[in-house]
């Protein structure tokens, strides 16, 4: 007889165990899966496609579209990718594979990783499973939406702006912005390849480092890659000597919702409870330049990442009486809207008699932020503030105007200029939906972002099961 | 800050993007909006300032130069929407 799994609360740390004790099955772990699949994604669309009987011996792992999988359609969210089918795996694919972690499917994205919302995925949004009118949030809302209604364990997303933290803070998961190099970005379809960092998200702060540990390291085929300190899975423990710097520019943003704010607040109460020490600090240019300089850098490098779509070597291909005809006829048919806009920002940004003005001036700026953050990291440890100033929005809400769209990403923004690991965890519900508080660190700071993590999520106690699913 | 309708079209070229008439009009609207936007960036006294292309301080990363399997041809083929013997194949330039 087999025991009944509830994925909606199973953890992976969990499921590994029930694995290794012989109380369930390999293929029994899949096919609970596979059933929550059946029940709930007609409803959500978190995948957009699904793997038949995956190899390997161990727990399922769902993957964001950015991520090649040798045999497995790689779409990237675009019409341009439709019928791609990776001849190699990427390197954080290939590390779960050796793990033995079984890849149910790949999850619904952005276009290219280009948005807060999974609306702007070519083959349709995906949807919250605490509130289905409303948004997982983006890019990666595909992989959020997915751990958090309980059809996979744990899932790998990517991070350029936002897209792992943001959608974990909306759909209620811990998700993991890693320290820029310490994953492999080998096999990753590029976004801007400065800020571009997969990670992980998962229902515990736990699994979170478990997974990191799993996908980090030096990796030859990618060059920005080095060596990264051991993962420790954090224990229980307080937070004594733990120093704890608050923002006011992100605390205090405009447009914060008073219940993000409260529960925001209750968690770093707890911090001190626990012995954190905590006080205010100020970011006094990263939080309102940040955006800008972001939408000048992500865009420009996108625009030459994606200037490989050209019709030629693989993806899409429309026809053209000449060469330059068909290019621009596969890249009008291949991209959406969101793409073509940032691509034209970026080809702007770095065009003859711009370059200085934007695209130089955002690579100084870049250097201001980074200094900005360089000096918090003297007197404290973590900067925690909200990932979002609000909860998941409704779908649509902001489809129309992508300047509202952009905001979204404002506190998200300036750690990731800099290079610093971000970890995003549920502190409480505002009218029902989930609240994301954000642990900043300095580079490489990962363990103390888990300790942390892991000691906040004891006491605040939030319960990850969607309410309207529990 | 807007931009003119010939400034799109020229940003396009050089994107090699092709644009229907009604996106060169919402493009100039929603670039217009969202460069003075970014344009903010222009506020700040960079003048001593460095730019920062890379957020690791890592200034070489060598490998040891020795062959490793790659891809076959068929492989690198594989997704090809015009493939031509060992080439690949497009419209006459």
């Amino acid at each position: 007889m087999t025991p009944p799994v509830d994925t909606l609360r199973l953890t992976a740390e969990e499921a590994n165990d029930l694995l290794r004790r012989g109380e369930v099955s390999s293929d029994e772990l899949l096919d609970a899966y596979r059933a929550a699949i059946d029940a709930r994604d007609g409803e959500l669309h978190a995948f957009l496609t699904l793997v038949d009987d995956p190899a390997g011996a161990g727990i399922p792992i769902a993957l964001k579209d950015v991520i090649s999988t040798k045999g497995v359609r790689t779409t990237a969210g675009s019409r341009i990718l439709e019928s791609y089918v990776p001849v190699f795996d990427s390197t954080v694919a290939a590390r779960c594979k050796a793990r033995g972690l079984r890849v149910l499917g790949k999850t619904n994205t952005d276009e290219f990783a280009m948005g807060s919302s999974t609306e702007n995925s070519a083959f349709g949004p995906s949807r919250n499973p605490w509130d289905p009118a409303r948004v997982p949030g983006g890019s990666g809302g595909g992989s959020a939406a997915a751990v958090s209604a309980g059809m996979a364990p744990w899932a790998l997303g990517s991070d350029t702006g936002g897209s792992v933290k943001l959608p974990s803070a909306f759909c209620g998961n811990v998700g993991l912005r890693p320290t820029y190099g310490t994953v492999s970005r080998y096999g990753i379809v590029a976004f801007a390849s400065s800020l571009d960092q997969v990670g992980p998200v998962a229902k515990t702060v736990r699994d979170c480092a478990l997974l990191y540990s799993v996908i980090s390291g030096r990796d030859e085929n990618d060059s920005t890659t080095v060596d990264v300190p051991e993962v420790e899975l954090p224990e229980d423990g307080d937070l004594r000597g733990v120093r704890i710097g608050l923002p006011r520019q992100l605390n205090e943003v405009e447009g914060i919702e008073p219940g993000v704010k409260a529960a925001v607040g209750a968690a770093v109460r707890a911090a001190e409870e626990l012995g954190a020490s905590v006080d205010t600090c100020e970011l006094p240019l990263s939080v309102d330049y940040g955006l800008p300089c972001y939408y000048l850098i992500a865009p420009a490098e996108a625009s030459a990442n994606l200037a490989r779509y050209d019709g030629v070597r693989y993806g899409l291909r429309s026809p053209g009486e000449t060469f330059g005809e068909m290019v621009m006829a596969t890249r009008h048919d291949g991209f959406g809207d969101e793409v073509k806009r940032r691509i034209m920002l970026g080809t702007y940004a770095l065009s003859s008699g711009y370059y200085d003005a934007y695209y130089g001036t955002a690579q100084k700026v870049r250097t201001v932020i980074k200094r900005e953050h360089d000096a918090l990291f003297e007197r404290f440890d973590v900067l925690v503030s909200p990932t979002c100033a609000t909860t998941a929005f409704p779908v649509g809400a902001k489809a129309q105007d992508p300047l509202a769209m952009y905001l979204t990403d404002v506190l998200t923004i300036p750690s990731n200029m800099a290079g610093l690991p971000g970890l995003s965890i549920p502190c409480g519900l505002s009218d029902g939906l989930p609240v994301g508080l954000q642990l900043v660190g300095p580079q490489f700071a990962e363990n103390t972002l888990f300790r942390v993590g892991h000691a906040l999520e004891r006491a605040i106690g939030f319960d990850y099961v969607p309410e309207r699913l529990r | 800050m807007a931009i003119e309708r010939d400034e799109v079209l020229h940003v396009a070229r050089l994107a090699r993007l092709e644009l229907t008439d009604d996106e060169v009009s919402r493009f100039q609207e929603q670039l217009s909006a969202i460069l003075e936007a970014v344009s903010k960036v222009s506020e700040l006294d960079l003048a001593d300032v460095p730019p920062t292309a890379h957020p690791l301080e890592i200034a070489n990363a060598w490998a040891e130069d020795v062959p490793r399997p790659c891809l076959t041809l068929d492989e690198a083929f594989a997704n090809a929407p015009d493939r031509r013997d060992d080439h690949f194949g497009s419209p006459p330039a």
